[in-house]
């Protein structure tokens, strides 16, 4: 690598990391106003436990990221295998019409979905969030699961069922294990749209439940303190933490058979 | 072991149509090479066989059942996939013992018959390796392994040595009838590679656009074929047209040539059938044996390949004929020369088209 090369990767690297670094740091100074010299304390961390609104509103961010990621992967899947392998009237149509929402601007999917919500009565709070993620999170699943699914070939299944295996036992068999990275993939990116969301969970988050993107962004309103590092901190540790371990033990990718 | 019964069966796509009325019998323990083009139907009718396409009409059956509405799963087949189709996540043992699995056999019966299974492909002591660690031909052995492990009703192989090279598909040629006359298996081969169905198959079935145009032993498919698009697909052949005369079919120049088997009605045209390699070439003032076909001929073209010559010499008619000598005296007859043809009415076949 040449000398150049080298400072743009470091550029980029000190483009994506500096101010991640930098909110975690000035998580742990003693200043309220982020002010020089840096001074460590945990102090943020320890109000943080008494900052009951936002650490509620971080459990419920992660247990919707869960639920999101659990229910999505499930259904996506599902969907994925019925698009790659079945065929039904009006395949394609639906093959298209689960593209758009990953394009249509996450304003205007939140607009109808609130709109939508309170003219069928479902409302806002946790339900609603819930149904509202999930349904975001599907389109990304499908598409994931649905790339995998090409490379794990037909007649792989076609070969169990010349063996003796049904149709469903072929899958569960031979596709599904193939389909194992893949699936973790998708469950990573349902988890992470989830995680971020907050367009569609400030319009379907009461007072009483909200969370975390949503918590913050009240509470920089009314002044910005060094909790809102310390709470961003430990969510970007679990959650990096969380994709390291999938990553190491799923290799996604690294398993796929290039036959 | 079992015989297999194809009833006119027949399969269409939309609109068109891939099988029409196909029948046909495979006994039990038989080798049957389905040979034919793309688009010939051929890989349609194993599938039918096999159960992974229903027809539209026709019955399938295997042995004694009626499995025309049977799933594959339910069939009790083997089959051996062009791609070889070996589970990527599995050992080759796990992969072999996939179809026994299905049938209950567990343990140590399934791993005995998992090393028969390899000891009959020649893989013994590979049990514990993935596929993606054996060569194309030891990945086939393994799919072949997996196929016959659980005695099959029927061995259908889709096109099984098309992705291998040549030394290696001539290798597994002489290793596939070997394992197929010592299991016993009645098998049913799709192939495109006519010199493949003729040295392995007890039967050759030629198919066409959906239809089965002959079927029989390779030698006589071979000698006698019936249709243009037989003679042609199987080996090359030299085509002659002219009308009934005599018992004989007078030919563009007025030669009379006499033929094997049956004529149709005086003045009728028909269209003769020679192999390259029946036909010797001689001097024109040279006479052949007693009784043979006599026609002159002018050489076009010569080529040589060593052992064997082609010549592509002109007929009176203006057709050019191709002529395969064996390098015998070392003599190549020069491009011009007038030259005189001699066969045997035996091998002068009448087309039934």
């Amino acid at each position: 690598m040449t000398i150049a090369a080298r400072l743009y990767l470091l550029l980029i690297l000190a483009f994506l990391y500096v101010p991640i670094g930098v909110m975690v740091a000035m998580g742990f100074n003693e200043s309220s106003l982020y002010e020089l010299p840096f001074h460590f304390s945990t102090r943020w961390y320890s109000d943080l436990s008494g900052n009951a609104k936002l650490m509620d509103a971080g459990w419920n961010s992660v247990m919707i990221a869960i639920i999101t990621a659990v229910l999505a992967t499930l259904l996506g899947t599902m969907a994925s295998v019925a698009l790659s392998r079945r065929t039904f009237r009006g395949k394609s149509l639906l093959k298209i019409l689960l593209l758009p929402p990953i394009a249509i601007p996450w304003l205007i999917t939140g607009t109808a979905m609130l709109v939508f919500f309170f003219w069928t009565g479902i409302g806002r709070g946790l339900h609603a969030l819930l149904i509202g993620h999930v349904a975001l999170a599907i389109p990304y699943v499908v598409l994931v699961v649905g790339t995998g699914l090409q490379s794990v070939r037909v007649d792989l299944e076609e070969a169990a069922m010349s063996l003796g295996s049904t149709p469903v036992r072929a899958f569960f068999q031979v596709t599904l294990p193939l389909l194992y990275p893949s699936i973790v993939g998708a469950a990573l990116f349902a988890f992470a749209v989830s995680l971020d969301q907050f367009v569609i969970s400030y319009f379907l988050a009461t007072p009483g439940f909200t969370t975390l993107p949503v918590q913050i962004y009240s509470a920089i309103r009314k002044g910005f303190t060094p909790e809102i590092n310390a709470i961003s901190s430990i969510l970007l540790f679990a959650s990096m933490a969380v994709i390291i371990i999938v990553a190491r033990f799923a290799k996604p990718g690294g398993v796929r058979d290039k036959r | 072991m079992t015989n297999v019964n194809v009833v006119a069966v027949a399969k269409s796509y939309g609109t068109v149509p891939v099988l029409t009325d196909i029948s046909s019998h495979f006994e039990e323990g038989s080798f049957t090479s389905l040979l034919g083009p793309s688009g010939s139907g051929k890989t349609t009718l194993l599938r039918i066989i096999a159960g992974f396409v229903v027809p539209d009409g026709g019955t399938v059956s295997i042995g004694d059942r009626n499995v025309t509405n049977t799933p594959v799963w339910a069939r009790n087949i083997g089959m051996v996939f062009q791609s070889y189709a070996l589970f990527p996540h599995m050992s080759v043992a796990e992969n072999v013992s996939f179809g026994l699995a299905q049938r209950g056999i567990k343990g140590a019966e399934a791993a005995r018959q998992v090393e028969r299974a390899l000891e009959m492909v020649r893989l013994p002591g590979y049990a514990k390796r993935r596929p993606k660690e054996l060569s194309g031909g030891q990945q086939q052995r393994v799919a072949l392994a997996r196929a016959i492990v659980t005695r099959p009703s029927v061995l259908l192989l889709d096109e099984p040595l098309s992705a291998l090279d040549r030394r290696l598909r001539q290798e597994m040629q002489v290793e596939l009838v070997r394992i197929q006359r010592e299991s016993g298996l009645t098998t049913i081969f799709v192939t495109h590679d006519q010199e493949e169905a003729l040295t392995l198959s007890d039967r050759v079935a030629i198919l066409d656009r959906g239809r089965i145009v002959q079927i029989g032993a390779p030698q006589e498919v071979y000698e006698r074929p019936r249709t243009r698009f037989a003679a042609e697909f199987l080996g090359d052949s030299n085509f002659l047209s002219g009308s009934v005369r005599d018992r004989a079919v007078a030919v563009a120049d007025g030669t009379l040539v006499q033929v094997s088997g049956n004529l149709p009605a005086q003045a009728a045209t028909v269209t003769l059938a020679v192999r390259p390699e029946k036909i010797a070439i001689l001097a024109a003032d040279q006479t052949g044996p007693q009784g043979w076909n006599r026609l002159g001929a002018i050489v076009k073209t010569v080529i040589y390949a060593g052992p064997a010559l082609t010549y592509v010499v002109e007929a009176p008619d203006g057709s050019l004929l191709k002529v395969f000598a064996q390098n015998k005296d070392g003599v190549v007859l020069p491009e011009g020369r007038p030259v005189a043809l001699s066969w045997s009415p035996d091998h002068t076949v009448v087309l039934e088209d």
